[in-house]
């Protein structure tokens, strides 16, 4: 073991994502949505089609909350939801409070948190290692949270994600199964465009 | 106008330059804190037909102008130098996606440094940048600065490049020890 390595009992999670996912987020029509590479990217196209109102990520690791504000901040009549891993979410885990001191109304982030670092080959992550990402979200000021760990929470992570007081946060934490296997529009230039075709009516 | 008004507090390149970037309707300004951009910032602070972000770090402020663009709304990236190098792999999606970007940035590291823990970056933004498709225009003068912003922004949101304007130690002058 190298030095200071920390091995802690490994937290245990039910759920599977490919159905807490969908059980979660309930209409994706509901939302304009940006999804972080990869598992989250996967969970989201197979749950909407790969439809236009979805802006999936396959790099630019840690860019996913940031651009969810963005995109907050340009359409507050429509809700946002940032779909992403605890991978990615650790790689700018400060998004958190950028996104805290504007709290707009119309942003909802997810955390699907298996723990590991599924597409590199699931080598674990902080998450299982004591890290635990809501606490992370309350200290950075975001005042609506939430961990999601059992069936039977699903149905309020759905509500909150509709909340209109302020932006919202949910932890999903899920077992070590894989996300989909789907096929996505994977060029992103291409993808921008459809998604401000959908959206916007023009390129 | 002449000089009869004495009272009206002077306005300088920054004033214009916050000017330009509303006429092209950037309506989203993000930055880290930083002397070079004290009055930019604070001119987006006061206004309140916009979003002013201060971010955790600058490569929040790449992704916050995609995000931006997929609502159909302008950002505008303000950072010193140092802020470049957090932001290069996040440039990667606006190469990708085709995705505009403006981003000014006050120079350390250069004409006149005296912090040598300024100079890696500094010598290194325009290198950096231009390796990752950013179309780079320097700003050494006053009068350079709105003609410069007026293009950057046309080379950025009309033609969908990433557009960086240095601003440059000549202009800012080098701080002082």
């Amino acid at each position: 073991m190298a030095k200071q390595h920390k091995e802690l009992p490994e937290p245990i999670f039910k759920m599977d994502r490919c159905k807490a996912v969908p059980a979660l987020i309930g209409n994706h029509e509901d939302f304009l949505i940006v999804s972080g590479l990869a598992g989250t990217s996967k969970d989201m196209a197979s749950l909407t089609g790969d439809a236009a109102n979805l802006y999936t990520m396959a790099g630019a690791m840690g860019a996913a909350t940031a651009m969810g504000l963005g995109l907050a901040l340009a359409q507050p009549d429509k809700r946002v939801l940032v779909i992403t891993g605890d991978g990615e979410l650790l790689m700018n885990v400060g998004t958190l409070a950028t996104i805290s001191v504007l709290n707009p109304a119309n942003l909802s982030i997810v955390c699907v948190d298996n723990g590991y670092y599924g597409e590199t080959g699931y080598q674990k992550s902080h998450t299982s290692r004591g890290v635990h990402l809501e606490q992370m979200a309350i200290g950075a000021g975001i005042k609506m949270t939430s961990t999601i760990e059992s069936e039977d929470q699903l149905e309020d992570g759905k509500r909150m994600l509709r909340e209109t007081n302020g932006t919202s946060f949910v932890l999903l934490r899920v077992s070590q199964e894989r996300p989909p296997a789907v096929k996505r529009l994977m060029e992103p230039a291409a993808a921008r465009t459809r998604f401000r075709t959908a959206l916007l009516g023009h390129s | 106008m002449s000089n009869t008004d004495d009272d009206e507090p002077a306005r300088g390149w920054q004033h214009d330059v916050y000017d330009v970037l509303r006429a092209h309707d950037v309506s989203q300004f993000s930055y880290v804190p930083d002397a070079g951009h004290a009055l930019l910032i604070d001119l987006s602070i006061a206004d309140p037909d916009v979003h002013s972000i201060a971010l955790t770090t600058e490569e929040e402020g790449v992704a916050l102008a995609a995000g931006a663009n997929l609502g159909d709304a302008r950002a505008v990236l303000m950072m010193q130098s140092s802020g470049v190098g957090n932001c290069i792999n996040f440039l990667s999606l606006m190469k990708g996606g085709k995705f505009p970007l403006l981003t000014i940035i006050s120079m350390r590291g250069e004409f006149g440094e005296g912090n040598p823990w300024q100079m890696p970056m500094g010598q290194a933004v325009r290198p950096v940048l231009e390796a990752m498709g950013v179309i780079c225009m320097d700003v050494t003068t006053p009068d350079e600065a709105v003609p410069t912003v007026e293009a950057a922004a046309t080379m950025a949101y009309k033609a969908g490049n990433s557009v960086a304007v240095i601003l440059t130690q000549k202009l800012l002058g080098a701080k002082v020890f």
